[in-house]
């Protein structure tokens, strides 16, 4: 699992168009439980970054990342423009000091997680995209070196994905739902779920 | 001017914020600098963390800024904004956890009679509070 900078280009455009094309997807999800502009408040924001992709891989990989997290803070418009916008500026920044991948990923994705956290003022269990991402670094963290992480995070991410449904609202605006929000699956979630398939499609593509 | 503390109103919808901003200057005229921001980049519901940040600029005072927010978005996209402020500047603006017409019109009226950003923020938490 190198990451040389063909490989980090076609991983981004790959998540970025899987993030496009899952647009009416998410709206569908948001607006059952939100305000629905999930889906076009994150095409928006992959857009902008596949607008960049020329500029974004030809940094090293930690300023990559940061360019990345700045593109989605400046245009995504709603809040997981800086939630998903930390997730990304905090990885970046991880690897500025000295952390290195393949051995640091779960380290690396783990700041991104903290920032998120951070930012939401929010842990798993409050159906949002924390209840993919935490089970995701859970598993990045035992199953890192082993032959069989890629799809141990593609299943991880999947089921992570459907526990969402049962669970209710306390952050954000499916909260105001209290209940009711209960049955279904949360956008920010889905949309978590769906850069980590790219990513894990992506890189088994290349081995 | 200078000298009291600058008013920042972000809402989802532009005509919110506008409203808003109307009422407040309404009652503290030009002695208090308001700027106010709503919609995403391209227009729509939403906000924009770069309009946020011109907001802050535009209402700029040494004595700080007081942003007051309509939901969720409105109040994370401007603590973003906050944060890719100049150094010099992140320290002096706040985000008040108060509703947005009253906050900000209290706010407002608070920072015309020359008060501090502790103490206007104060203020418009106070409609919080129970």
């Amino acid at each position: 699992m190198s990451l040389q900078p063909e490989t980090f280009k076609s991983l981004v455009k790959v998540a970025a168009e899987q993030v496009i094309a899952s647009a009416p997807e998410l709206t569908t999800l948001d607006q059952a439980i939100g305000d629905g502009d999930h889906g076009i408040n994150m095409k928006r924001g992959f857009e902008a970054v596949l607008g960049k992709l020329d500029a974004i891989s030809a940094q090293p990989l930690d300023e990559a990342l940061k360019m990345i997290g700045k593109t989605l803070v400046m245009t995504v418009g709603g809040a997981s423009g800086p939630l998903y916008g930390s997730f990304f500026l905090a990885a970046g920044e991880a690897l500025s000091h000295d952390r290195h991948l393949p051995a640091d990923l779960a380290d690396v994705f783990g700041s991104g997680v903290s920032a998120v956290s951070a930012r939401g003022r929010s842990q798993a269990g409050e159906k949002t995209m924390l209840d993919v991402l935490v089970p995701v670094l859970e598993t990045l963290k035992t199953a890192v070196g082993q032959p069989d992480l890629i799809e141990r995070v593609r299943t991880t991410a999947a089921e992570a994905v459907e526990r969402t449904a049962p669970m209710q609202a306390t952050k954000g605006r499916a909260s105001f739902l209290g209940p009711r929000s209960i049955g279904h699956v949360d956008p920010g979630a889905r949309s978590s779920c769906v850069l980590v398939q790219a990513v894990c499609a992506s890189l088994e593509g290349q081995q | 001017m200078t000298d009291t503390v600058g008013i920042v109103i972000v809402s989802h919808s532009r005509d919110i914020a506008k409203g808003t901003a109307d009422m407040v200057r309404q009652m503290v005229g030009s002695e208090v600098k308001v700027a106010f921001c709503g919609g995403n980049p391209d227009g729509g519901l939403g906000t924009s963390v770069s309009l946020i940040i011109d907001a802050i600029n535009d209402a700029w005072s040494a004595k700080g800024v007081a942003i007051l927010v309509d939901l969720g978005g409105a109040e994370t996209n401007s603590e973003m904004a906050v944060e890719m402020l100049e150094p010099a500047r992140r320290d002096f603006v706040v985000v008040c956890n108060a509703p947005i017409v009253e906050g900000a019109v209290m706010a407002a009226t608070e920072a015309a009679g020359g008060s501090s950003l502790a103490q206007v923020k104060a203020v418009a938490e106070e409609l919080s509070a129970d």
